[in-house]
């Protein structure tokens, strides 16, 4: 049976870890490759990588840190933010990305999706939503949540899976941050277009949000705010998850 | 475990096929950190010294099929499997083993082990390509299972499978939605669906498993 999976989010911003509200205001909390390491160490499922840095050297600086990690940790990891071409994704790909989230250039160069997916395979392209719910309708943001998109949120999960996305990570930007637990009724909205596996994130401030957003039938949970700060880390959350009867991995 | 008697580390060569497709830095590095100095091997020549090969890829059957035609590389493969010598196929790689595959367009395979590369067949309520962390059912023994219990999970991404023409070859299999071979071997051949590189601690030990294996069952 496939096991769900608990996905620390690390934001990186010029090689550094930061955590952010709302998308905003990122504060340093640490050291990525290590933070890594660690998060391997206590049995992560998988890790997220999210540059938050729009330089114009940022890919450069997040192929650098990808490379360091990639020596380090042997489990799986996306890597997303300001990725705005093949090329780039390429040179994410051979400092070890295994898959690549990308968010932006599906709006202003929808094309690049099915060339990133014929390059890598579809397996490799993780679409990145980005959502507000503003006057009863979720919409679609873009460029680290700066621009609102015209496109509904359905048809854009539907054009990005005809385009070639493996999967979908599904961001509450109302909810970033804030601890107060997953926009479930966002979760569904996208379960229920999407045929290719969901990825949670934004909200997550204790175990049983996870759980919630597990049972409504996602394949993965994401989150930053719970494991950067305080004591849990993802053994803890795998150990409460496992007791309400979530599949997990065993690897030992 | 012969080998590690027998042999040193030194004295064994393991080659990565580097075609420039997929994260074989992570297959070079899951080497590494076992000890492990691998060779990425790009064409004829460097097959000389190696006594080990893997295998590894992310990507289409038939691009990969395409690039390994193109640097002139598929016959070395064979005969260096046609020699005796323990050679791993990881993922596509594995895939690749077969004798033709259907991903994107037909195409002719390595021909190690009988079989063909297949979609899934999509089923309601699952979700496709095949991605995460799934168990590895051990229909048999395998000196890359060495220390390794039936039953534990590793790390797959796929939407396609080796489906072999004799079920003599399969040594592990998985369960989404329909069981399929996830360790396929013949003789010192050897293919693994999920990526060891990739699944923690006893992905890492099957990686060093191999890497002692005397190619012999």
């Amino acid at each position: 049976m496939l096991k769900k999976r608990i996905i620390p989010i690390q934001l990186l911003l010029k090689g550094r870890l930061v955590k952010t509200k709302k998308f905003r205001d990122p504060r340093d909390v640490g050291n990525p490759v290590m933070s890594s390491k660690v998060y391997s160490s206590q049995d992560a499922d998988e890790l997220i990588l999210l540059n938050v840095d729009r330089a114009a050297d940022s890919v450069d600086v997040l192929v650098s840190t990808v490379k360091d990690i990639a020596r380090e940790c042997f489990v799986p990891f996306s890597v997303g933010g300001g990725i705005n071409s093949l090329n780039d994704a390429k040179k994410l790909f051979a400092a070890g990305a295994d898959k690549i989230i990308i968010n932006s250039v599906t709006f202003s160069n929808p094309a690049a999706v099915t060339e990133i997916a014929e390059f890598a395979g579809s397996q490799a392209v993780v679409v990145g939503i980005d959502v507000k719910f503003i006057d009863n309708l979720y919409v679609v943001f873009s460029n680290n949540s700066k621009i609102a998109e015209s496109v509904s949120l359905s048809e854009h999960i539907r054009t990005m899976i005809r385009l070639g996305a493996g999967e979908i990570f599904i961001q509450s930007i109302d909810r970033d941050g804030e601890m107060q637990g997953y926009d479930i009724n966002l979760l569904k909205t996208v379960l229920s277009e999407s045929s290719v596996p969901v990825i949670a994130a934004g909200g997550a401030g204790n175990f049983g949000h996870l759980d919630q957003a597990l049972k409504a039938g996602v394949n993965a949970v994401a989150c930053g705010s719970l494991f950067n700060f305080g004591d849990n880390n993802p053994l803890r959350a795998k150990a409460f998850l496992k007791n309400l009867g979530n599949p997990l991995k065993r690897i030992r | 475990m012969g080998l590690r008697q027998t042999l040193s580390r030194k004295e064994l060569s393991i080659g990565i096929i580097d075609i420039g497709m997929g994260n074989i830095g992570s297959v070079y590095n899951a080497l590494y950190s076992q000890a492990w100095d691998p060779i990425l091997v790009k064409c004829a020549e460097d097959f000389d010294e190696l006594t080990h090969l893997i295998i590894p890829g992310v990507g289409s059957y038939a691009a990969a099929m395409k690039i390994l035609g193109d640097w002139n590389l598929i016959d070395s493969i064979i005969d260096f499997a046609a020699e005796g010598k323990p050679t791993l196929g990881i993922c596509l790689g594995m895939q690749l083993l077969s004798d033709v595959g259907f991903e994107g367009m037909e195409a002719k395979g390595l021909g190690l082990i009988e079989g063909e590369t297949v979609p899934f067949e999509k089923i309601r309520g699952l979700s496709f390509p095949h991605i995460g962390w799934n168990e590895v059912l051990q229909e048999r023994t395998h000196p890359i299972l060495n220390g390794i219990k039936s039953g534990l999970d590793f790390y797959f991404v796929n939407g396609f499978f080796f489906n072999p023409v004799y079920s003599d070859t399969i040594i592990a299999t998985t369960d989404y939605g329909q069981l399929f071979p996830s360790i396929i071997g013949k003789k010192n051949v050897v293919g693994v669906q999920f990526h060891p590189e990739k699944s923690q601690t006893s992905g890492l030990k099957i990686i060093d498993n191999f890497c002692l294996w005397d190619g012999k069952c």
